[in-house]
């Protein structure tokens, strides 16, 4: 079983001091960086797989140069390998730019399954693991809760999370799936893993090492943020420490008052 | 040229979901206001129901009878007939921020290369470009973005437009589907419903949310039963999720549904930034919370400090109280 997880750094949300800067492109320096919690969620995933059926786990990032720190919390984790993809000229990359970049550097490597987050906790936008499974002409299994590949049929079965519940799907692989929370909790890295992860090897590559067209517009994106500024913020609400049947009633009025109830 | 603006509707239990009809308000007044058109597309394996429905709202529907996506993933089909409408002028276009809708937006963004304009909260013109407006970074901070192209792809959030038809119904156009999806569409072989999964979380006016307090899957029985009492739909903050207490799809916040209802109830929940990301349109909120400095205080309405399993169904028996008299 050999399977590619796409992991991207983002401010930690933990941190809860993501912002952008005066470029309006995400400030990195604002807070520390993490690996995305859908693609961890997928490398945990991917780690247990390997556990059990044997195997290799590698990662891809597409980040800045200091992308490879976050790179070694996932190697710390238990992947085996990383390829990350760093070029000046990707600075402030578009979403069908990051897709085509990602997609090229996928097809270097050799896999089943190619996971990627179901969306990014920073840009949100959702859909980088389609549209790289749209470059590279393999199906998608999105909305992952539960990964089970059958080595022997060749054959891959997702749970997909739904509007009602779950779906139960299957494709051929080599496939693409989008990992989400119900994959579960990822492991914290032991720290033998931490110790492991120094010596693992992390593969740099340029975008002209990647051949083709992948900058069309020649570094120029044409997606772009014109603006930004706080949400509104809500009028101060009222506090209520009276006892429990004076707070109903007084929920209550406020209820009646709004034709609520 | 004037852009043509495309609508990808979803279809739930054969009806159009209140999100694509907000959708096509948001895309019928864009036309208006730029001398363009708009048009919807329905794919489903019986799509002339809500392809009628859409038609309420767009002067055009093409509507495609495809069996296969009876047995197989909606998203590579539905984008193949959205690609093969681009050949008729297509500029824009526009799905919604489920599943789904971000999966045919991935898929298109893949095949076509166009530019993505994420998590639309609104849309205007400026010019002849579309600038969205959105909620990024968990909620902290709102942008105005575009794409300086001729084409764009949309996702929108609901609650984007209020849901009015045009007062013309459009045409429906039957077409047969075009055969092959834009990558192999997976099997589904199984449809499985939980509990409670019948009602909408982001359609419900009323929404009862359970958090870490409610202290395990037992707690969200009082959140049931309030939820009940208030014609409301039952939520959850991932807390609780995590916890196994009742499964994601009740999970409201960023990575969970986003909820606009008139009421927002919550018990036992912290309103940490990851959760208010999915709540913070709601027009009322109120919160039970044990800690007075719990950061949901900060946009409760109405905040009760106080032990959730005394002020619940002390609030319980007050509205029986006085519906029953």
């Amino acid at each position: 079983m050999r399977i590619l997880v796409m992991t991207k750094p983002v401010p930690d949300p933990a941190a809860n001091a993501e912002r952008l800067g005066p470029d309006l492109r995400l400030d990195r320096a604002a807070s520390p960086s993490v690996v995305n919690g859908n693609d961890e969620y997928g490398l945990e995933a991917a780690l247990q797989l390997v556990e059990r059926l044997g195997g290799e786990v590698a990662i891809l990032t597409m980040a800045p140069a200091a992308g490879v720190e976050t790179m070694r919390k996932a190697l710390a984790m238990g992947a085996m390998r990383g390829v990350l993809v760093a070029d000046d000229a990707l600075a402030g990359a578009d979403i069908p730019t990051t897709i085509r970049v990602l997609a090229a550097a996928a097809a270097t490597q050799e896999f089943d399954l190619l996971l990627g987050g179901l969306d990014t906790s920073d840009g949100a936008g959702g859909a980088v693991t389609a549209g790289v499974a749209a470059r590279l002409g393999l199906p998608l299994l999105s909305a992952a809760a539960l990964i089970e590949p059958d080595e022997a049929g060749r054959t891959v079965r997702v749970r997909r999370l739904s509007a009602k519940g779950y779906d139960v799907l299957q494709a051929p692989m080599p496939a693409v799936i989008s990992c989400t929370q119900v994959l579960g909790t990822p492991r914290y890295p032991s720290l033998k893993g931490i110790m492991a992860a120094r010596s693992r090897q992390i593969t740099t590559l340029s975008v002209a090492d990647l051949g083709g067209d992948l900058l069309p517009g020649g570094g120029q994106w044409p997606s772009r943020v014109l603006g930004v500024q706080p949400p509104p913020s809500r009028a101060a609400g009222r506090t209520i420490t009276a006892a429990p049947a004076d707070a109903a009633r007084e929920i209550a009025d406020f209820l009646a008052e709004r034709r609520l109830i | 040229m004037p852009p043509t603006l495309l609508v990808i509707g979803e279809v739930a239990d054969g009806h159009l979901t209140k999100l694509s009809a907000e959708i096509a308000t948001l895309a019928a007044g864009l036309a208006g206001s730029s001398g363009g058109t708009a048009l919807g597309l329905i794919v489903d394996a019986a799509p002339d129901g809500a392809a009628a429905e859409l038609a309420a709202y767009l002067p055009r529907v093409v509507s495609v009878a495809s069996a296969a996506a009876a047995d197989e993933v909606w998203a590579p089909h539905a984008a193949a007939e959205a690609r093969r409408l681009l050949d008729e002028g297509v500029t824009h276009v526009l799905a919604g921020v489920t599943n789904d809708g971000r999966d045919v937006a991935g898929l298109l963004c893949g095949a076509l290369g166009w530019g993505v304009l994420a998590n639309a909260a609104g849309a205007t013109w400026e010019g002849e470009r579309l600038v969205v407006e959105a909620v990024v970074l968990a909620g902290k901070a709102i942008t105005r973005s575009t794409v300086d192209a001729p084409s764009a792809i949309v996702t929108v959030t609901p609650g984007a437009a209020d849901a009015v038809g045009s007062g013309a119904p459009g045409r429906v156009e039957s077409r047969e589907p075009a055969g092959s999806p834009v990558v192999p569409a997976a099997r589904v072989l199984e449809r499985v419903a939980e509990a409670g999964a019948e009602a909408s979380l982001e359609e419900a006016n009323v929404v009862v949310v359970g958090g870490r307090g409610v202290g395990g899957p037992e707690g969200f029985e009082l959140v049931d039963e309030l939820a009940g009492l208030l014609g409301g739909v039952t939520g959850a903050s991932r807390a609780a999720v995590d916890a196994g207490w009742i499964p994601y799809a009740r999970q409201i916040g960023q990575t969970g549904k986003v909820v606009r209802p008139a009421l927002y109830l919550s018990l036992g929940v912290s309103g940490a930034m990851q959760h208010r990301a999915g709540m913070q349109g709601s027009q009322n909120v109120i919160a039970i919370n044990r800690d007075p400095d719990a950061p949901v205080a900060e946009i409760a309405d109405l905040f009760v400090v106080g032990d959730l399993f005394a002020v619940g169904p002390a609030l319980s028996a007050e509205i029986r109280a006085r519906r029953g008299g």
